[in-house]
């Protein structure tokens, strides 16, 4: 904490112009997520504002969460969604129907997500600075001790959420088969 | 300045190995299958035996003209090869195949979670590929792709979690040091649980239906032709060295042998990946191709809980043996 002292915004290192020109990257794969009018380009841009995540994560010694978003997002999400997109039999080329009237309230939902969540991010790691120079901070076995030593139990309810997200998927696939079966009798 | 040499001399051995070994496996594949088969496989190319028939199938590839579909997504449709094969390539930087600091390209801290979501980004290619060809059978290859890896992600990476619990660490040097000879027993249904999903993600027969050539045609590569069509064939055979490489890593013992542990240990790390590779081709041979329905319910029904047994069974014997 006492180093917030010594470092200064304005003496910027290698891994910091790094860390800012591919956030920047990153912001404009995400906008062009949100702006372009073909399905799955959308999806590939996708990729790239989630893989340039990661990288930000590799860039702050959190390599273990980087590669758990590679995993997860790149390689499980995103293939999700590239599945259920050809399924609905995307067109190539732009898709003029892609515009929704709620473009407006998706802005001010999106709005507010982030300045909730750049306020809360700031307000807990305002003089917090990682040395880069040091041992990785971000290892695997670091994660694995502050995960299961001091945030437990919001891990345990995260998977308990997860659990009923998956249950609740479970009732609505199944329920239109019930109801078809009643349908036939 | 001489770190920047170490790792260029590491990258440059590594690029040639990525290059050689699917080669070699693939030629490989032509004779062991011909021989299987009571044929004697590329007998002129080269003068024995045939063996330069992947160089000039390369010649041949390189030759071809390079052939866009009009109504294809052009960009996506070009940049899909290179999708599906340098994953691969950035995967061998991290295998490990000797105990010396020296004998890997580069080691990471997480290497199971590094090796396992590189991989996984490499399927992207043939979805790109599926969609971008504008043509029904890439599609339905696309989507075949899209279902076989959704269900077969799950089980690889319950497996790989075992060793990791058995070892105490998920970096791939790690395990294999702490590798002893009894994990072979103990780890053998992880170990062919993830041998299985890592055929079916790299859709090698006997889970080849995203590129079943009697119904689809070639699934999501109907369309490429020339260079790009080489590339992602490039890509099998790499998947091959890769798959076969971690298997050897996590449950195999990599470098361990009866003899020669120190000096010789690299020695055994290819010896055991040339066999399980033999396995791959010989598994190509002999069986028939599963149906969707069929693929799905091995992976759902047979693999996950076989899996989940042996996380079960790792835990059991690990906190017995502590």
């Amino acid at each position: 904490m006492s180093l917030a002292a010594a470092q200064g915004f304005l003496s910027p290192t290698g891994v910091e112009i790094a860390f800012l020109l591919v956030g920047i990257a990153t912001l404009g794969a995400a906008v062009v997520t949100v702006t372009t009018k073909q399905l799955v380009h959308a999806a590939l841009w996708l990729v790239v504002a989630l893989g340039g995540l990661a990288v930000e994560y590799l860039l702050l010694t959190a390599e273990f969460v980087a590669w758990v978003q590679v995993l997860i997002y790149v390689g499980s999400v995103v293939v999700l969604l590239l599945f259920g997109l050809m399924l609905t039999k995307a067109p190539i080329g732009r898709s003029p129907d892609a515009d929704s009237g709620n473009r407006p309230a998706a802005l001010v939902v999106a709005l507010a997500a982030a300045a909730a969540l750049v306020w809360v991010v700031v307000d807990a790691f305002r003089t917090a600075w990682i040395d880069l120079d040091g041992p990785a901070q971000g290892s695997t076995k670091v994660s694995g001790t502050i995960l299961f030593r001091h945030w437990v139990l919001p891990f345990e309810a995260l998977s308990v959420l997860l659990l009923a997200a998956l249950v609740g998927a479970i009732v609505l696939s199944r329920k239109d088969r019930t109801t078809d079966r009643e349908g036939q009798r | 300045m001489n770190d920047v040499l170490d790792v260029a001399f590491r990258l440059v051995v590594v690029f040639a190995v990525f290059l050689v070994l699917p080669l070699v496996i693939g030629q490989t594949e032509h004779k062991v299958m011909a021989h299987m088969q009571g044929r004697l496989g590329p007998m002129y190319a080269g003068g024995f035996h045939g063996w330069a028939q992947l160089v000039a199938d390369g010649v041949k590839f390189a030759q071809k003209e390079d052939v866009v579909p009009a109504n294809a997504d052009r960009r996506i449709f070009q940049l899909a090869p290179a999708v599906a094969l340098l994953p691969y390539l950035l995967v061998l930087v991290a295998i490990p195949i000797g105990p010396s600091e020296g004998a890997v390209g580069e080691i990471v801290d997480a290497g199971i979670f590094f090796v396992l979501a590189v991989m996984g980004v490499g399927v992207l290619g043939s979805l790109m590929a599926g969609w971008a060809s504008a043509n029904k059978f890439s599609l339905l290859g696309g989507l075949r792709t899209a279902a076989q890896l959704l269900a077969y992600e799950l089980p690889m990476l319950l497996a790989a979690a075992s060793v990791a619990m058995a070892a105490g660490t998920v970096s791939l040097p790690g395990i294999v040091n702490a590798f002893e000879w009894w994990w072979l027993p103990w780890q053998i249904v992880g170990a062919l649980v993830f041998f299985v999903a890592g055929l079916a993600e790299l859709q090698r027969p006997p889970f080849d239906m995203p590129v079943a050539d009697s119904e689809i045609i070639f699934g999501a590569y109907t369309e490429y032709t020339g260079l790009r069509f080489a590339l992602f064939l490039l890509a099998e055979y790499a998947g091959i060295v890769v798959l076969c490489g971690l298997t050897t890593v996590l449950f195999l013992g990599g470098w361990h042998g009866p003899f020669g542990a120190e000096g010789l240990g690299w020695v055994w790390t290819l010896l055991k990946t040339a066999v399980l590779a033999f396995i791959v081709i010989w598994l190509r041979v002999s069986y028939p191709r599963l149906r969707e329905d069929q693929l799905q319910k091995l992976a759902w029904t047979t693999l996950v809980p076989l899996a989940l047994a042996q996380i079960a069974l790792t835990g059991i014997v690990k906190v017995v043996n502590s």
